[in-house]
């Protein structure tokens, strides 16, 4: 089974995203942001980075690149991707995923560990999690997780929030000035999905803890969930979600 | 056909948290500016468009606002026609 991760211009995360499919056991393949052919992969991940230097805004030139024409169709599809960091960032911007990230709230790009907890174990992305908090990098000056209020209340409402920032105790960093909150995230967001559940971004970086000579392999839970979700989808035939080409077509 | 210069300004919606403007505002007493207030830091886009008329080129510019320069769930945009030269009888009408 071949996984694709783009490379954008300015893309600096996706070589550590294709080493951890390669510890994932899948045959991991690079798609040039030029090209809308995603060369039947069975998943895409959007990688960290800062594509086409994030000018203007982060992820917004990206999200017009032809390599994106494709993601969108694989998505309507039914299709799985994961967007890591800038991936998130060029999700949201092209409406695949809801809300906005924002300048860190401390206007500091912050580069360091944090921990995040699923909030639920029954969505494609986080189905091999052991539900306890993982411990992974983030890096970035533009997380800052932003809907409003009433998007906020029915992300919550419909479970599209994946993972919260959390302190030690294991519970959310919901004031944005907590430490343990990086960005200054609303509701100490860190990772949302679409309404069909099959396109997901998160701002912390799983494929940099993918293999204990690394630190750590906290973050490989999440990228076997992205595999094994994957791996379903093609064993069923691929089948076209009805509920996330409405999602996609909606946006259009 | 003529050309229309554009200024696009584009500033974070009101009550969206605006680090940079937070920023500016906390430098104002290091230069002992105290009857200042409320600072918002944006961005500001320049660009001709040809076009038969201004509302042709309007439209163009609209959309650019919204599907590029800014994005609507944060950010609030203004648009300002700048010049416009007709390319017939080259008069160039300066606005601003």
């Amino acid at each position: 089974m071949k996984v694709g991760v783009v490379t954008f211009p300015g893309s600096n995360s996706d070589v550590d995203a294709l080493n951890a499919l390669s510890v994932a056991g899948v045959d991991p393949i690079t798609l040039w942001h030029e090209s809308p052919d995603l060369q039947g992969v069975s998943a895409v991940i959007l990688p960290g980075g800062f594509a086409y230097g994030d000018y203007l805004r982060a992820g917004v030139i990206a999200r017009f690149s032809p390599v994106m024409r494709g993601v969108s169709e694989f998505a309507a599809a039914g299709g799985h991707v994961l967007g890591i960091c800038n991936g998130f960032q060029v999700l949201a911007e092209a409406g695949l995923v809801p809300g906005a990230l924002l300048r860190n709230r401390s206007l500091r790009f912050a580069c360091r560990m944090v921990a995040i907890k699923p909030e639920r174990l029954d969505s494609p992305f986080t189905r091999a999690a052991t539900g306890r908090p993982i411990h992974i990098p983030i890096a970035h000056g533009e997380g800052c997780y932003y809907a409003d209020e009433a998007t906020l209340d029915e992300l919550e409402r419909d479970g599209q929030v994946l993972f919260r920032y959390v302190r030690g105790d294991g519970t959310p960093a919901l004031d944005p000035d907590d430490p343990a909150n990086p960005n200054g995230s609303l509701r100490a967001i860190a990772g949302v999905c679409n309404a069909a559940g099959n396109v997901a971004g998160l701002m912390p970086h799983p494929e940099r803890m993918s293999e204990s000579i690394l630190g750590s392999d906290d973050g490989m839970q999440l990228i076997r969930s992205l595999v094994e979700s994957a791996m379903e989808w093609e064993a069923a035939g691929r089948p076209a979600s009805a509920k996330a080409a409405a999602a996609v077509e909606a946006r259009r | 056909m003529s050309e229309f210069r554009y200024a696009v300004n584009v500033l974070p919606k009101p009550g969206i948290l605006d680090p940079q403007g937070r920023a500016v505002e906390l430098s104002l007493p290091h230069l002992n500016v105290t009857n200042v207030s409320r600072v918002r830091v944006g961005r500001r886009a320049e660009l001709t468009v040809t076009a038969d008329s201004e509302a042709e080129a309007r439209q163009v510019v609209e959309s650019l606002a919204k599907e590029l320069l800014s994005n609507p769930l944060i950010e609030a945009y203004a648009i300002e026609l700048l010049e416009a030269t007709s390319s017939t009888d080259s008069t160039k009408t300066t606005l601003a």
